[in-house]
């Protein structure tokens, strides 16, 4: 006669299932503390978004910005330049005054970065390959940082930015609810912000309708539209007098009309610029450009000081409040680029939650079922361990903080199905035991030891492959993975050890009734 | 209860041949449905946009259809019901990659007047990343393999490595068959379900192979389909139990798992049919085929007995400081 009772399989699968059952209570019953498995987007809705960064365009920019400090230092110093053009990714200039060359070029120089090609007095300024690298690699990370402070500042629940691989750039909305919530982030995230105040070429300013493109950017000049009118055009000097990275703050106001404004103020280097440039272009126009569109082109009637200005386009409070955020947050330095959108409505979420539940409960029920049915009480320990394993893989969860996707449910549901098979094999060789005509003791202890090896080998290989799948898969499919696998492990712990604590348990109960049929579903009596 | 009686053990490699035959027809039927109609790569690996779009009532996909077609972009768009009367899927093969407005809003301002709707989902995958998801999803498949194959070799030896390997070669190509077969849109999921499949189908093959292994450390017999065949019918209870099982499952999550996950389910079920069957009919036969001898395997594991026995006396030894 064994002596049954407490073990310590038993008291290790009693700790576990007090685990598993503490753990998913928070999630269960939604308390306001303790970790909680939070709903992937896919079941909660939401929208995900991998965006990529046009980086060739940070590299036009820094360009563009290299021209804006050449005219200012030569502006600051007299020194006269024609032609300060940006073609392609380079900028060219001539020095008109060949005994300023040295003062130049010592300028030029202490630019890092800078590859300087002259023809006597024709000089080309573009940038060597580590500073291409260097502005391509800032403008991702500006763009994640960038985007990470828009979302922040518009008020949605736990929004999720994070770098993705070397050049992509995750975006996760849980809060989004509805289709025009949806595009408004979209906008706020696009948005470049990208704020320029330049000087309208005089010369050439009747001449915005009948000149190309092409023919502007011989002239070192650039068409623009009107914000508020489209049809109008402006011609501008390309090269800007000074852009947004000089910005310090963006507010929504009202102007005299009662229409929302954007004030803004620049650091001390931006408001020297501007103070300097019109102080010297009194009588000329300032346009101030945001996005390549133009908002207004008043006329400098005195030198501005302060650094402080105003941007008013006939926006709505909302279009204005988002465009201060923006520049708040700074100008994307590239643009971004959509690779890959999934967008889940808050209805279709809940349908999917539905039915995935439906799923579960019902394979759950005819597994259980079936497994009384064909086992008898080996089936009903079978069982237990099975419901202590759904508790500890949904306890594993919450403590890690996963997310529980549609596939990851899936996996959930799959699991249910092959928990049982640990003790299906473990049955099987007990009752093969039994008809060899082993006592009832004896037949569970080899039992178990007889389906180990069988039992581990077909784990691991599962296991091996939910690794191999979560090392490899994206997103959703990481969620199956990581459910799959933690169900695999639990179920080495509740269908294994679990199960066999109960049968030492109940082994002198066992023994005293000799009731096959009733325990292992088998006819037959033992010794 | 019990489904097979106790102690009868059938003689399955007698029929191998013509489970052989079947299993070979199967296969190339499979490669034929891949090589003329192939895999209908959906959009996660082909890139394209999805539009999922629910009415209130029965959705209006003729008129639908011409309102969208307006656009010269969405002419070759398809427009199927999904699950439902009211609910429908477009599906281009064109993405955009502008961020503020995507082709989903574009969709949505054309369905303007086809009634009342409600845009639930919308998935667009740019080509690039459709590129990439499907080198990963063939990586995937590759180095499990590879590290599985490692494994059964650590554990068993290398004929049961590639009579399991090819087993799941059979199983996955027949389910591929299958998916080509039912028109099942291939996306990540599906890459999913494979790779689940390979896992399960394994685990079944190396029970069966398990006790393979412990038969012939047990039996006096060196012939190896005496060993197979017994240990087959001994593990046959639990080979269908467990599908079973696995099989009830899959089938409500395919029945009432809704529509997103339908498609997982029916590769799955047919998986686990053909894994099932092959781990009985295939991969133990294919054993024999290997030239697997039952002989060699006793000896070398009596030889790996006898050194084991050898190091522990050794080193018994060597802890009383003897040697």
């Amino acid at each position: 006669m064994s002596k049954g009772g407490l073990n310590y399989r038993l008291v290790i699968f009693f700790l576990a299932v007090v685990f598993g059952v503490g753990l998913s209570m928070p999630t269960f019953l939604q308390t306001e503390k303790g970790a909680k498995i939070s709903l992937g987007l896919d079941l909660q809705g939401g929208l995900y978004m991998l965006l990529g960064v046009k980086t060739n365009e940070a590299i036009k920019s820094k360009i563009k910005s290299i021209a804006s400090s050449v005219k200012f230092f030569t502006d600051d110093n007299d020194i006269v330049i024609d032609s300060l053009k940006i073609k392609g990714e380079s900028v060219t200039l001539t020095l008109v005054d060949p005994d300023e060359e040295k003062n130049l070029d010592a300028m030029i120089n202490k630019i890092p970065g800078i590859i300087l090609k002259k023809d006597k007095l024709d000089y080309t300024l573009s940038l060597n390959e580590l500073e291409k690298e260097a502005t391509k690699k800032y403008a991702i990370n500006q763009a994640v940082e960038t985007i990470r402070n828009r979302l922040d500042q518009f008020g949605l629940a736990e929004p999720n930015v994070a770098k993705q691989g070397i050049d992509k750039i995750l975006v996760e909305l849980p809060g989004i609810k509805t289709g025009a919530d949806e595009q408004r982030a979209r906008e706020l995230i696009a948005k470049a912000a990208h704020l320029q105040m330049m000087t309208v070429d005089e010369l050439r300013s009747d001449r915005a309708y009948d000149m190309s493109d092409e023919e502007a950017s011989e002239y070192g000049d650039v068409i623009l539209q009107d914000a508020r009118n489209p049809k109008q055009k402006h011609v501008l000097k390309e090269v800007p007098i000074l852009d947004g990275s000089m910005l310090t703050d963006a507010k929504v106001g009202f102007d005299q009309m009662n229409q929302p404004v954007i004030n803004f103020s620049l650091n001390s280097e931006g408001s020297k610029i501007f103070g300097d440039f019109t102080g010297k272009n009194v009588g000329a126009h300032l346009a101030i450009v945001l996005d390549n569109k133009v908002y207004s082109a008043p006329v400098i009637r005195e030198r501005i000081g302060g650094g402080s200005g105003q941007i008013s386009g006939g926006f709505s409070i909302q279009e204005a409040s988002d465009v201060a955020i923006a520049l708040r947050s700074g100008a994307l330095l590239a643009p971004v680029k959509l690779l890959e959108k999934r967008s889940v409505g808050p209805s279709l979420g809940a349908d999917s939650i539905k039915a995935s539940m439906l799923a579960l409960a019902l394979g759950f029920i005819l597994v259980v079922v079936f497994m009384v049915v064909y086992y008898g009480l080996a089936g009903v320990i079978a069982n237990a361990a099975l419901i202590a394993n759904l508790f500890i893989v949904l306890a594993v969860m919450a403590l890690f903080g996963a997310t529980l996707t549609l596939p990851g449910m899936a996996g959930i549901v799959l699991t249910v199905g092959m928990a049982v098979d640990a003790n299906v094999i473990i049955n099987e060789r007990i009752r093969e035991l039994f008809r060899q005509g082993s006592s009832i003791s004896r037949a569970i202890e080899k039992g178990y030891d007889n389906a180990m090896s069988a039992i581990l080998d077909a784990n691991i290989t599962t296991l091996l492959a939910a690794v191999v799948l979560y090392a490899y898969g994206t997103g959703p499919i990481k969620g199956f993975a990581i459910t799959m696998s933690i169900g695999i492990l639990a179920s080495m712990l509740t269908a294994i050890l679990g199960t066999h604590g109960i049968y030492q348990y109940f082994m002198p109960r066992i023994e005293k009734s000799k009731n096959l049929a009733l325990w292992f579903g088998i006819k037959g009596s033992v010794k | 209860m019990q489904i097979f009686s106790k102690d009868k053990v059938y003689n399955f490699m007698s029929k191998s041949i013509p489970f052989i035959i079947l299993s070979i027809i199967m296969m190339l039927a499979s490669y034929v449905l891949l090589g003329s109609k192939g895999l209908n790569y959906g959009i996660d690996f082909a890139g394209g946009t999805i539009v999922q779009v629910k009415y209130e009532g029965k959705a209006p996909i003729k008129k639908m259809r011409e309102q969208i077609s307006v656009d010269k972009m969405f002419e070759k768009a398809s427009i199927t019901e999904f699950g439902s009367p009211s609910e429908v899927i477009i599906r281009f093969m064109s993405s955009s990659d502008s961020v503020k407005e995507d082709l989903g809003d574009i969709i949505t301002k054309l369905l303007q007047g086809t009634g009342k709707f409600e845009v639930r989902r919308v998935d667009i995958v740019g080509p690039k990343v459709g590129g990439e998801l499907r080198e990963k999803g063939i990586m995937a498949m590759v180095v499990s393999i590879l590290i599985i194959l490692i494994y059964i070799t650590i554990r068993f030896q290398w004929r049961f490595a590639v009579a399991s390997i090819l087993a799941l070669i059979h199983d996955i190509s027949i389910t591929l068959g299958a998916i080509v077969f039912f028109n099942v849109d291939v996306n990540l999921d599906i890459l999913a379900a494979l790779l689940t499949l390979l896992g399960y189908s394994l685990n079944d093959t190396i029970i069966v192979f398990d006790r393979i292994r412990e038969e012939i450390k047990n039996s006096k017999s060196f012939d190896l389909f005496e060993i197979i065949n017994f240990s087959i019918s001994k593990t046959l209870t639990r080979t269908l139990l467990t599908s079973l099982t696995t099989f009830f499952v899959v089938l409500t999550l395919w029945m009432f798992g809704g529509e997103i996950i339908h498609a997982f389910g029916l590769t799955l079920l047919v998986g686990i049919i053909v894994g099932t069957y092959s781990s009985i009919f295939v991969a133990s036969p294919m054993l024999k085929w290997l030239k697997f001898s039952v002989e060699d395997y006793k000896s070398k594991e009596a030889m790996k007995e006898k050194n084991k026995i050898e190091k522990d006396k050794m080193r018994a030894q060597y802890e009383q400081g003897i040697v």
